[in-house]
């Protein structure tokens, strides 16, 4: 009976995941720096899909090389070896069809909320006058249409966090990068943001790549998981998250939920044993 | 008694107790009137000096060599740290000299400086110009490499010009520390003009201390010292103002979008 239920989904994912164009793909990524005590791996064959539309979490102990990859993806630095392509074409230099979203707001205080969501608009020299109707639908996206007129400092971290949000998604971006964008909150804001950035990317059908290092946040959020190990950063497991959505406070209690994040404990024991 | 009122009206109370203490000192300790003058011949001679005019054309002259010297100074100051805070081929190239020239007491250069640039206001410019360009300098060049390098990242991702970014996000970024070089050096631009009206000079506030030495007017010299403090709390408070208007996201007290990673 389980055998047959199992059955079943891997065939709802096969379906999926053969109707899912990637969006990005990364081909045996590896990343040395050179460093005084000789060449430091940060990335060491990586090999990954994302599916348009997809939401996947890059799980890792730090010194995992989630900022290499950020940096990779975005065209800030190449890759020593492999190749990524963001769109089917090579990314070889810095790439405006990515949003980024960071740890910090990085909001500029001396703009109002909607000058610093059109920031993208500004430096891709696109229509200012399309952006600002875009701005403004995702201010409204993100439950701050009321603040479009006032400054950064006159907002709460986790508002500033949702104007990064809206700003990162301004240009369209074929991808979205979240470098760990709810660690510098405070617990129950940060439950709160995982909800909203849900009902965002439901809203948006966006892919998005999220970094980070909560266990919970990760099977709360994606739609898949890659965890990778530390030092160098390899991948040790892709893991698919088959929750419902939307998934809800209630989610958080039910015992498959438990068992995915156990499953994920489970494996950095071992990851960290391994060391 | 709200806050404005308390900060009008308790230095208010600071200043008649001071000059109650003044008055009250000379009296008790029979202090003559050529070491230390009575508030009231201070006043008299603030009175001769502004009202039948002997003290306008002093206080003008150092009012204009310092504007003027503080202007050139402290635009050099933001140009030039501007410019060694973008190349750093500039930075390698002229930072053991600034530094060398930064350690050097500034009055010490005066003389020299009125050799080169003659009596007249040229070298009181150069000489206020000169103090106030450190301050300013050093603070430019701080705050333009204390960008939020997530942020840099984030504008180099979008390919936005160097320019874009040095006026859009640099600059700006910059300018609460800017200001702070601005204040410190309104200060110094004074003592600046007053060392050069030192050593020479037939007019400004410098030269009537100077001169009230000679014939021991100690009054005068009140006069003219009160004058200088004056200049210095108004330019103090115009850059104040400036600042506010300028960088006025830093007026509100709150958490701070800039820090970094």
């Amino acid at each position: 009976m389980r055998g047959a239920a199992v059955t079943s989904l891997d065939a709802v994912r096969a379906v999926r995941s053969a109707q899912r164009e990637p969006v990005l793909e990364a081909r045996n990524i590896r990343v040395t720096y050179r460093s005084a005590r000789g060449n430091v791996t940060a990335l060491e064959d990586l090999t990954a899909t994302i599916g348009k539309g997809e939401f996947v979490s890059v799980l890792g102990p730090s010194g995992c090389g989630k900022s290499t990859l950020l940096r990779l993806i975005s065209g800030l630095m190449p890759p020593s070896d492999g190749e990524i392509l963001l769109d089917g074409r090579t990314v070889a230099g810095p790439r405006p069809d990515v949003g980024i979203v960071f740890q910090q707001p990085t909001l500029l205080p001396w703009q109002s909320v909607l000058e610093n969501t059109l920031l993208p608009v500004r430096t891709l020299k696109m229509n200012v006058s399309q952006g600002t109707a875009e701005a403004l639908q995702l201010l409204r996206l993100v439950g701050l249409e009321k603040f479009a007129q006032h400054y950064p400092n006159e907002l709460s971290g986790g508002m500033q966090q949702r104007v990064s949000i809206a700003r990162s998604l301004v240009h369209k971006p074929s991808l979205l990068l979240m470098d760990e964008p709810f660690a510098a909150l405070d617990a129950m804001t940060r439950e709160h943001m995982s909800k909203e950035l849900q009902r965002i990317w439901m809203a948006t059908n966006q892919s998005v790549i999220f970094i980070t290092h909560s266990i919970p946040e990760a099977v709360f959020l994606s739609d898949r998981i890659l965890v990778l190990s530390a030092r160098p950063g390899r991948l040790v497991q892709d893991l698919r998250v088959d929750l419902p959505r939307p998934r809800t406070t209630e989610t958080l209690g039910t015992p498959e939920f438990a068992a995915y994040t156990n499953s994920l404990r489970q494996l950095f024991e071992k990851l960290v044993k391994f060391e | 008694m709200n806050i404005s009122k308390r900060k009008i009206i308790l230095p208010a109370i600071t200043f008649v107790l001071l000059i109650v203490a003044w008055q009250l000192s000379i009296d008790f300790f029979k202090i003559p009137n050529y070491l230390l003058p009575s508030p009231k011949s201070v006043l008299h001679a603030l009175y001769l000096g502004y009202v039948e005019g002997t003290l306008w054309k002093h206080m003008f002259y150092t009012l204009q060599s310092t504007v003027l010297g503080y202007v050139i100074g402290c635009g050099l100051a933001i140009m030039l740290g501007a410019a060694l805070a973008e190349f750093d081929v500039l930075n390698d190239m002229a930072r053991p000299y600034v530094i060398a020239l930064q350690s050097m007491p500034k009055v010490a250069l005066a003389p020299l400086i009125i050799v080169w640039f003659g009596f007249g206001i040229e070298s009181k410019i150069v000489m206020v110009a000169l103090v106030c360009f450190f301050p300013v300098f050093v603070n430019t060049v701080v705050g333009l490499r204390e960008t939020n390098s997530a942020l840099l990242d984030l504008m180099h991702a979008f390919s936005a010009s160097r320019w874009h970014i040095f006026t859009r996000i640099k600059l700006p970024g910059a300018a609460s520390h800017i200001f702070a070089g601005l204040q410190i050096s309104i200060v110094l631009s004074l003592i600046g003009a007053v060392v050069a009206e030192f050593v020479s000079s037939t007019r400004g506030l410098g030269y009537v201390v100077n001169s009230a030495q000679v014939n021991m007017a100690v009054d005068t010299m009140f006069a003219a010292l009160i004058s200088l403090a004056v200049l210095g709390i108004v330019g103090s408070f115009l850059i104040g103002l400036l600042q506010s208007k300028v960088v006025f996201w830093n007026r509100q007290t709150g958490s701070t979008t800039m820090d970094t990673n």
